[in-house]
């Protein structure tokens, strides 16, 4: 075994989404618990604080902060959206696809449209968030109906 | 506290494909403001540049342009904050002057986008938003900006049409600006059933990527006026703004909370109110930038901008003219020269050098300036 080796990256994260741009962060659990089915944001347990995105890191609380993972249950409000006819540079295969934020009461996830047909997406409709596997081993959450 | 003065502007035409590097198509800019302002070299004590990373190779571009322009030995810095990176230039500059650092400082924009292809820098625009969770879902400018437009529309009830009458606003003068990209007059029918982008926003609800560059000088009170400036337009007032990048962390999807605290600042340092502006650039990358700009200015009530719009009251001869050299829409936007040539327009309006879109006798002047998706937001007020 040679002493010098680079230790072996965890680069879950590279399989976000339809294309990732980040392979390594602290939080990479979160592709795991998506792989189990599971939306997860995180929580700080000194302070309260409820992030999604998940962070582990807690700008109030500092080398104090106790981070945990929570699973987002239940249906939220559709705060807006957007369906697009064009897409950027790795996308094009995706067309057509909406974007759109997902108002949980005390956080909100950006995200994707899934199983509502685009013309029946309205501002207010409540859908919940689910993990979704993509092509090519890769994985999202979109937001279906409830 | 001494005033500080802009002394000199400039800007190249916005075009679709400038026949020339970066540092040529900066030179353009800074040319012009050096005729205009008077100086040589060696008056001027330091540069601020200001691009957004990306759309051509050259890193570091701040050596390449100013050894271009002649400007060294002087200190030059590079400063980007995406679409309203020469708004933050000029407020470093005016803190460099206003610190005694230096006398006189230039901020010069720039930005060739045609280098890559359209798809190309809309992932790079996208990637101007947060790579690690939005950007996998395949995100871009016009959809992002298509959220607030869907929110507001939503929120107000207010229509398509409303957005498209600032697109028909903004064609009436862009036809008079030669320094434009787009110089056609452009109908209510013609936005309405244009192709659609990410809805509700499209085609013609979306301004153009332009090759461009604007100058800005500045110097202090008392340079000016050993140097003789004709008509000096003054800083006023200053604010700047952050806001979360990712759209999960905002509160609004019918303002920009980053622009409405910009203003606010500005409005406090100058000692003014929105009523006593008499000319406005807006940064109206899309029509819904411009109406969202309208009521976070407080220039209309929260839900009154379409109202303002429909009663022409944003037109030249309006209570509160804006964008009348054609805006982003019309001259297209060279991401770190649009702020530039924003306070340009500002300036010649100051001056009473604004040609056929001069308003009447204006004595308060503001600039909107906005980064990303409401990132970051810059609102400067100029005076005579």
């Amino acid at each position: 075994m040679s002493g010098n080796k680079k230790p072996e990256a965890d680069s879950r994260f590279a399989k976000f989404g339809t294309v990732s741009f980040t392979a390594t962060t602290k939080v990479n659990d979160f592709i795991g618990y998506l792989e189990d089915g599971q939306v997860c944001g995180t929580k700080c347990l000194t302070c309260g604080a409820v992030f999604f995105p998940p962070r582990a890191q807690c700008h109030k609380c500092l080398d104090k902060a106790q981070i945990e993972w929570f699973q987002v249950q239940g249906s939220g409000k559709l705060a807006t959206y957007s369906e697009l006819k064009y897409a950027p540079t790795g996308f094009g295969e995706d067309l057509p696809y909406a974007i759109a934020v997902l108002d949980m009461g005390g956080y909100k996830l950006f995200g994707r449209i899934g199983d509502v047909p685009l013309d029946e997406v309205r501002v207010g409709m409540e859908l919940v968030p689910v993990a979704n596997e993509l092509p090519g081993g890769q994985i999202n959450y979109v937001f279906n109906r409830s | 506290m001494s005033k500080v003065a802009i002394i000199g502007v400039g800007q190249s035409s916005f075009v679709r494909g400038y026949p020339g590097s970066i540092r040529e198509l900066a030179f353009e800019a800074y040319a012009e403001a050096m005729n205009d302002a008077g100086l040589t070299n060696d008056q001027i004590g330091a540069t601020v540049v200001c691009s957004a990373p990306e759309y051509d190779k050259q890193r570091s571009p701040a050596g390449v342009i100013v050894e271009h322009c002649g400007l060294n030995p002087q200190p030059t810095f590079y400063t980007e904050s995406l679409c309203c990176s020469s708004t933050t230039g000029l407020k470093l500059a005016y803190a460099l002057v206003q610190s005694g650092l230096h006398e006189s400082v230039m901020v010069l924009g720039f930005q060739k986008m045609s280098e890559i292809t359209s798809a190309e820098s809309q992932e790079r625009m996208g990637r101007g938003a947060d790579i690690q969770w939005e950007s996998p879902f395949g995100t871009m400018m016009p959809a992002y900006y298509a959220m607030f437009a869907q929110g507001y529309l939503s929120q107000y009830g207010a229509s398509e049409e409303d957005l498209a009458l600032i697109r028909v606003k903004a064609a009436t003068y862009g036809q008079l600006n030669e320094r434009a990209v787009y110089r056609k007059p452009v109908e209510l029918a013609q936005c309405l059933s244009a192709d659609p982008v990410a809805s509700p926003l499209k085609l013609m609800d979306c301004c153009a990527n332009a090759d461009g560059s604007s100058c800005v000088i500045v110097a202090s009170e008392q340079k000016a006026k050993q140097w003789g400036v004709a008509q000096p337009v003054w800083i006023r007032g200053l604010g700047s703004a952050s806001a979360p990048v990712n759209l999960a962390l905002r509160e609004s999807f019918s303002s920009f909370a980053a622009a409405t605290e910009a203003g606010r600042q500005a409005y406090a340092m100058a000692g003014i109110t929105p009523k006593d502006i008499d000319v406005a650039e807006v940064h109206d990358c899309f029509t819904i930038a411009e109406m969202l700009a309208y009521e976070d200015l407080g220039f209309a009530p929260r839900g009154g901008g379409p109202e303002l719009i429909r009663a022409k009251e944003t037109y030249k001869d309006g209570s509160i003219p804006v964008n009348v050299d054609g805006g982003l829409l019309s001259k297209g936007h060279p991401i770190g020269a649009t702020g530039g040539s924003q306070l340009r327009t500002i300036v010649l309006q100051l001056r009473g050098q604004a040609g056929d879109i001069q308003v009447k006798d204006p004595e308060f002047g503001l600039v909107h300036n906005m980064g990303g998706v409401g990132i970051y937001g810059n609102v400067v007020i100029l005076g005579r």
